[in-house]
């Protein structure tokens, strides 16, 4: 059951073979046992847990969807009301939030329950989950290295089968890479497509939304319940509702021969294979673009020459955002107060330097200065226009080919501490992913190996709103490979 | 540039964190460490690049000017640190 698809879970549960309580309980059971090893959880209260999956068993007819009953886990960005909702921060230790975010909304409607919340880095800063002031998250693959980031609990989950499936937010890579060290499939959206209400915010014109999963299948069934249109964030885009599964129900099963991705174009930016990435990353990647063009698909190289500027750009444009976003934590409505000060001023700036964590506060005081007199078209200006290079890069890239690929992280999950103690090396982790936020673009991870027992993951990106398109092409390889059905050793039921 | 101790404090203060003397220093190293590195954007030619704010290109919506608010000010005010009579409370600042 635990390595069952969500398909196969809806199947069990809508022929009563086993109820969303049962189900519900068997995943609660398995959090308590193995998450004290693991970290992924922050919050868990199997009693509001279990309730909703009473109310999911109740559901008939017209009420149950192809989600209902399903447990999942979210990352704790999302706001969920009566649950605590920490954003992995001491700022929000004690913030039980009063609202639902969207996605937190439309994924209870569609009936899906919720199992807990899930750690990551302190407001979705950091790449390895090291930034939590809740602790670390533990890889499910070797309890040594790190998960990833910052959603690293929601893959951690999912990974050692705690959670089916989970959601995740992506800003730099935040969704791919952890989904790439984590051995799962996870998808950024195209900005706008998932609602960012009730997502705490870190940097917006960068965060979004999306699914995590074992499988390019699983995750559009999620995009199903998550995307769509939401009046209460300035940029959701109105757009007709889309099934993100029909590329993958398009065509029927694999048959031995058959060449599925005949006229698939796969874009390989030379960018992403030259130095930095490690060999047994490379030789992953390669074997699993092999296997595309066995299922028909051709390749072609191209050309992202700005690429190696999305991640000082990112560092401008990121910090600069969240530096605003997190004036809003200054201890009069909610979260952290300090015990003792002697004026207001003294009462944010002691709130702020006990609330927040080191990383969190290097990157408010490198937005304050960037955007601070005298610097804004320095750094903020400058950085924009680069994006926008950036994004045209991509354009002219998709008028060769219909998708990109290459690696996700240059590297497979590292040993806690290695990368710490340097800021700037830790900013590299994403230097695959960031571009693909900066242009709007979506990105996915699927797995396509391991390196010394650890994780490799593909990265597809698609030209905007070619969501459907991508899950379908991470389909048809997933239907030929099993890397997404490996688990840990020792994690099973 | 670099940053000086100076600079740092003054940062510190824009963005209302405290950082006690004893942190200063390697709080400006890290900082001058991550403007180093994104110092590269500078030799990059943009003139006649327009900044891109948003990914998408789209026009700011316009709704209808009713109430969509409900109160909700007591569940709010649950997880406030210093509440009285439905107010929030701050130190004193008018003298």
């Amino acid at each position: 059951m635990i390595n069952s698809s969500l398909k196969e879970l809806a199947a069990a549960l809508a022929g009563k073979k086993i109820s969303s309580v049962e189900l519900t309980t068997l995943f609660l059971d398995r959090i308590e046992r193995l998450n004290p090893d693991i970290n992924a959880f922050v919050t868990v209260d199997r009693d509001r847990t279990l309730a909703a999956a009473r109310a999911a068993d109740q559901k008939v007819g017209a009420d149950r969807t192809a989600l209902t009953g399903i447990p999942l886990a979210h990352k704790d960005i999302f706001c969920a009301a009566g649950w605590r909702t920490t954003c992995g921060s001491k700022m929000l230790a004690n913030f039980v939030s009063p609202y639902d975010a969207h996605v937190v909304e439309r994924l209870d409607a569609a009936g899906m329950v919720t199992l807990g919340k899930c750690n990551m880095d302190e407001f979705a800063m950091g790449s390895s989950n090291e930034t939590s002031f809740f602790g670390p998250v533990k890889n499910p693959w070797n309890l040594a290295c790190v998960p990833g980031g910052s959603s690293g609990g929601s893959a951690a989950a999912i990974a050692a089968r705690l959670a089916p499936a989970a959601t995740g937010t992506d800003t730099g890579g935040s969704i791919r890479q952890p989904a790439a060290l984590c051995g799962l499939t996870g998808l950024k959206p195209t900005y706008g497509v998932v609602s960012r209400y009730g997502m705490i915010a870190f940097a917006s014109s960068l965060d979004q939304g999306g699914p995590m999963a074992k499988s390019a299948e699983d995750c559009a069934l999620l995009l199903n319940g998550m995307a769509g249109f939401d009046g209460r964030d300035s940029t959701s885009l109105e757009r007709p509702a889309e099934d993100y599964c029909r590329e993958i129900d398009a065509r029927g099963s694999t048959r031995e021969g058959d060449k599925p991705l005949q006229g698939l174009r796969i874009g390989l930016p030379k960018e992403f294979f030259g130095a930095g990435m490690d060999d047994g990353v490379r030789a992953a990647v390669e074997a699993a673009l092999a296997e595309y063009r066995t299922l028909g698909a051709t390749t072609v190289e191209v050309s992202l020459p700005n690429s190696g500027l999305s991640v000082p750009a990112y560092y401008v444009i990121a910090p600069a955002e969240a530096s605003s976003n997190l004036s809003r934590f200054d201890g009069v409505r909610y979260g952290h107060r300090a015990a003792e000060y002697a004026d207001l001023n003294e009462m944010y700036a002691k709130s702020r330097a006990e609330g927040f964590g080191v990383e969190v506060k290097r990157r408010i005081l490198i937005g304050t200065y960037v955007l601070s007199h005298g610097y804004y078209d320095a750094y903020y200006l400058k950085a924009q226009k680069i994006r926008r290079l950036i994004a045209a890069d991509f354009s002219a890239a998709f008028e060769a080919c219909d998708v990109i690929m290459g690696p996700t992280a240059p590297s497979v999950a590292f040993p806690f501490g290695a990368k710490s103690d340097d800021p700037v090396q830790m900013y590299l982790s994403d230097i695959y992913t960031i571009a693909v936020n900066l242009a709007g673009l979506p990105g996915m991870s699927i797995p396509c190996g391991f390196d010394a027992g650890l994780p490799v993951g593909l990265q597809i990106i698609g030209p905007w709103f070619a969501e459907a398109k991508m899950l379908g092409v991470a389909h048809r390889y997933q239907q030929a490979t099993d890397w997404h059905r490996r688990m840990p050793a020792g994690l099973a039921e | 540039m670099s940053l000086s101790l100076d600079d740092v404090s003054r940062i510190a203060r824009l963005a209302r964190i405290e950082i006690s003397p004893a942190e200063t220093e390697q709080t400006r190293d890290q900082l001058n460490g991550i403007l180093a590195f994104v110092e590269q954007l500078q030799a990059v030619y943009t003139d006649g690049i327009a900044p891109m704010a948003h990914a998408v290109d789209v026009v700011q919506r316009l709704r209808p000017d009713v109430v969509t608010e409900t109160d909700c000010r007591e569940a709010f005010q649950t997880i406030a640190p210093e509440t009285e009579a439905g107010l929030y409370l701050v130190p004193k600042v008018i003298e």
